[in-house]
C-alpha cells in the first residue's frame, strides 16, 4: 500500500469546519466593523481630547483616547467566547442530528483527527481570527484618528503616546492566548457534551451546575460552587492582569502577569480536564452509532 | 483473503436482536445483494462492516477489524449510505477539495469528468439540488475513489425509475470494469437482479439463503402445475407453494428441468419470488432452501 503522502486530513477537517461554521470567522469581523463605525461617531471630539492630555484633566482625557481600543478588544473577546460556546455544543452534535456522520466517517478521517480540528477552532482559530480582526481595527482606527488631529492641528505624538496602538496589539495577543487557556475546560466540556447528548445540548452542558449552585445554597446556604462558576469564566482577568490604580496612563505591558498566571494550580487543573474531555469526546464519536 | 470474512456475526441492541450469528464470505470481484425485509438487519451488517457499529463475533474487513481500524480500512473501502447523509452545507467544489484534501486513492480529474455529464453546477449547495442529482454527485464522488470495495445501502431510495437505472448502468459501465468487490443492501429486487454475481437473503437477522447467481438460476426453477398433476408435482418435495389465479405455483431446489416440463409451465423465478417463499414459508418448508 503506497498512499501518497499529499493528504492533510487534519487541515482540510479545520477548513470544513470553517465551510460549515462562517459564523467562526463573520462574526468577528461583523463585530469589528461595527466597532470601528462607533468610534468614527467619537471622532470629533478626538482633536479636544489629545489637547486636554497636556492639560490638568489628563487622566480623563487619556481613558477618552485609548479607552475606545480596549472597547474592540473586549468585545472581540465576548465574540470568540460567545461563538465558540455554540460552535462547541453543535460540533459533534450536529454531523449526528443530519446523519452527515455516514459521509464523514465513510472517508479516511480517523476520530481523533475529526476531534481535534473541531477543538481547534475555539483553542486556536477563533483567538487568531480574533486578533486579526482587531488589530485590522486599531490599524484604521489610528490612521483615521491620526488623519482627524492632524487636520485639526492637534499633536499627533501626544495621540500616538497615549493610545498605545501596539502594546494594546500585544496585550490583545496575550489576553487572547489567556483566554482560550483558561476556559479550555469549558470547551472541553461542552464538545463532550456535544459528543454525547442525543439533543438538547445547551440543557445538559448547564443544568449539573445550576442543579450543584441550587442545592448548595439550600442545604448549605453558601455560595461557593456559584463563586466557582464566576471564577471559571473570569478568573483568568487577577491572575493574567495587574491593573494598578497609577496606571490609568501606564505602563501596558507592565500589567501583563504571565508568571502569575501559568503558577496558578487551576489553570493547570483546567487544561487536564479539557484534555481528558477531549479524549472522552474521540471515544464518544468513535462508539456513537448512526441513527 | 476473502474482502469480506464474518463468523457468527452477532449484533443486538438490548433485547432486540439485530443479527443473530451470521457467516458471510464474499471473495474478491464479486458483487454481492444482501436483501431481505425492513429490519431483517441489512444495515446492521453493513455497519459492522463499515466500522460504525461493534459487534461481537470473528470480522475481517480486507484483512482489517473494521471497528478498531475503520479510517484505515476507509483508504480501500467506500460507501454510499442513501441519497440523504452529504452534508446539506456543502457547495461542490468544496466535495471536491474536501475529498482531493483527505483521500490519497481520491482522483478528482475523474470525478469532474463524471460531473461533465450532469447539469451539477459547482458552485451549487447539497441542499439546493434535487435528490437524484445528490444521488448522481455522491456517485461522481465515489466513483473517482480507486477503492477495493464499495458498500451500497440502499443508495438509490427515493429516487425514480429513471434515476435508478441511470445508477445501475453508470456503476456498471463505469466502474466495475476491474477487480472491485461490491456489497448492496436494497429491496428493489428486480432492478439489480442482473448487476449481481452473487446473492444473500437476511431475514430476523439470519441468512436464510446463500448462493452465487450462476447457482441461483440454475437450482431454482417456478413451475405453474397443470391442474390435474399436482399429486405428481407436489411429490417431488416442493419448498414453496402458492396460489396464482387459482392455478397452483411451486418452487423446486435442484429438481431436473426436463421432469418438469412435464408437469406444466416451468420458468426461472425471480429474486422477488425466491424472497417472498423464503422469508414467508420460513417457518416450514423453506428450511431447506436456506443453510
Amino acid at each position: 500500500m503506497s498512499a501518497p503522502s499529499t493528504t492533510r486530513p487534519f487541515r482540510w477537517s479545520v477548513r470544513r469546519e470553517l465551510w460549515e461554521n462562517r459564523s467562526v470567522w463573520i462574526a468577528p469581523l461583523a463585530v469589528a466593523i461595527l466597532a470601528t463605525l462607533a468610534f468614527f461617531v467619537t471622532l470629533p471630539g478626538l482633536p479636544g481630547s489629545v489637547r486636554a492630555l497636556a492639560g490638568p484633566d489628563m487622566a480623563n482625557a487619556h481613558m477618552v483616547v485609548h479607552g475606545p481600543y480596549g472597547g474592540v478588544a473586549l468585545l472581540g473577546f465576548a465574540t470568540a467566547f460567545v461563538v465558540g460556546v455554540f460552535y462547541c455544543l453543535d460540533a459533534l452534535q450536529g454531523e449526528r442530528r443530519d446523519r452527515s456522520i455516514l459521509f464523514w466517517k465513510s472517508l479516511p478521517v480517523s476520530d481523533r483527527t475529526t476531534v481535534l480540528a473541531k477543538a481547534s477552532i475555539p483553542f486556536i482559530v477563533l483567538p487568531l481570527v480574533v486578533f486579526a480582526f482587531t488589530a485590522a481595527a486599531f490599524l484604521i482606527m489610528m490612521l483615521v484618528g491620526t488623519a482627524v488631529v492632524a487636520a485639526a492641528g492637534a499633536s499627533v505624538g501626544m495621540l500616538w503616546s497615549h493610545a498605545e496602538p501596539f502594546q494594546s496589539g500585544l496585550s490583545v495577543l496575550y489576553a487572547l492566548v489567556v483566554l482560550a487557556l483558561w476556559h479550555a475546560p469549558i470547551y472541553g466540556w461542552l464538545l463532550l457534551v456535544s459528543g454525547w447528548a442525543r439533543r438538547t445540548a445547551l440543557l445538559w452542558a448547564v443544568l449539573p451546575f445550576v442543579a450543584i449552585a441550587g442545592v448548595e445554597r439550600i442545604l448549605f446556604g453558601t455560595t461557593r460552587f456559584a463563586y466557582f462558576l464566576e471564577d471559571l469564566l473570569l478568573g483568568w482577568v487577577s491572575r493574567a492582569f495587574a491593573f494598578g490604580s497609577d496606571d490609568a496612563m501606564g505602563d501596558m505591558l507592565g500589567a501583563l502577569t504571565p508568571v502569575t498566571f501559568l503558577s496558578t494550580p487551576s489553570l493547570w487543573i483546567g487544561l487536564a480536564f479539557a484534555a481528558a474531555c477531549l479524549a472522552i469526546a474521540i471515544r464518544l464519536r468513535h462508539k456513537r452509532e448512526p441513527a | 483473503m476473502a474482502t469480506i470474512e464474518a463468523r457468527g456475526l452477532r449484533k443486538a441492541y438490548g433485547r432486540t436482536v439485530a443479527l443473530d450469528g451470521i457467516d458471510l464470505r464474499v471473495e474478491e470481484g464479486r458483487i454481492l445483494g444482501l436483501i431481505g425485509p425492513n429490519g431483517a438487519g441489512k444495515t446492521t451488517a453493513l455497519n459492522a462492516i463499515l466500522g460504525l457499529t461493534p459487534y461481537q463475533g470473528e470480522l475481517k474487513v480486507l484483512g482489517l477489524d473494521p471497528w478498531t481500524e475503520r479510517d484505515r480500512l476507509m483508504l480501500d473501502a467506500s460507501f454510499i449510505a442513501d441519497v440523504a447523509v452529504l452534508p446539506r452545507w456543502m457547495r461542490v467544489w468544496q466535495a471536491l477539495d474536501y475529498l482531493a484534501g483527505v483521500h490519497p486513492r481520491f482522483d478528482r480529474a475523474r470525478a469532474e469528468g463524471f460531473l461533465a455529464n450532469t447539469t451539477i453546477g459547482r458552485d451549487r449547495r447539497v441542499r439546493e439540488l434535487s435528490k437524484g442529482m445528490v444521488a448522481q454527485l455522491h456517485l461522481a464522488l465515489v466513483m473517482a475513489i480507486d477503492a477495493k470495495l464499495l458498500v451500497l445501502d440502499e443508495p438509490t431510495l427515493g429516487l425514480d425509475l429513471l434515476f435508478r437505472k441511470q445508477f445501475f448502468d453508470t456503476l456498471l459501465n463505469d466502474y466495475l470494469d476491474r477487480s472491485r468487490t461490491v456489497v448492496l443492501a436494497t429491496h428493489q429486487v428486480e432492478e439489480v437482479q442482473d448487476v449481481l454475481t452473487d446473492l444473500v437473503f437476511i431475514d430476523r437477522g439470519r441468512v436464510v439463503l446463500a448462493c452465487s447467481m450462476d447457482e441461483f438460476e440454475s437450482r431454482y426453477l417456478e413451475l405453474t402445475v397443470n391442474p390435474d398433476r399436482v399429486a405428481a408435482a407436489r411429490a417431488l418435495e416442493p419448498f414453496h407453494e402458492r396460489s396464482v389465479f387459482g392455478r397452483t405455483v411451486l418452487l423446486f431446489d435442484g429438481v431436473d428441468h426436463a421432469r418438469l416440463t412435464a408437469l406444466g409451465e416451468v420458468r426461472r423465478p425471480g429474486i422477488s419470488d425466491m424472497l417472498l417463499a423464503v422469508v414467508a414459508g420460513r417457518t416450514g418448508a423453506a428450511d431447506g432452501a436456506g443453510r
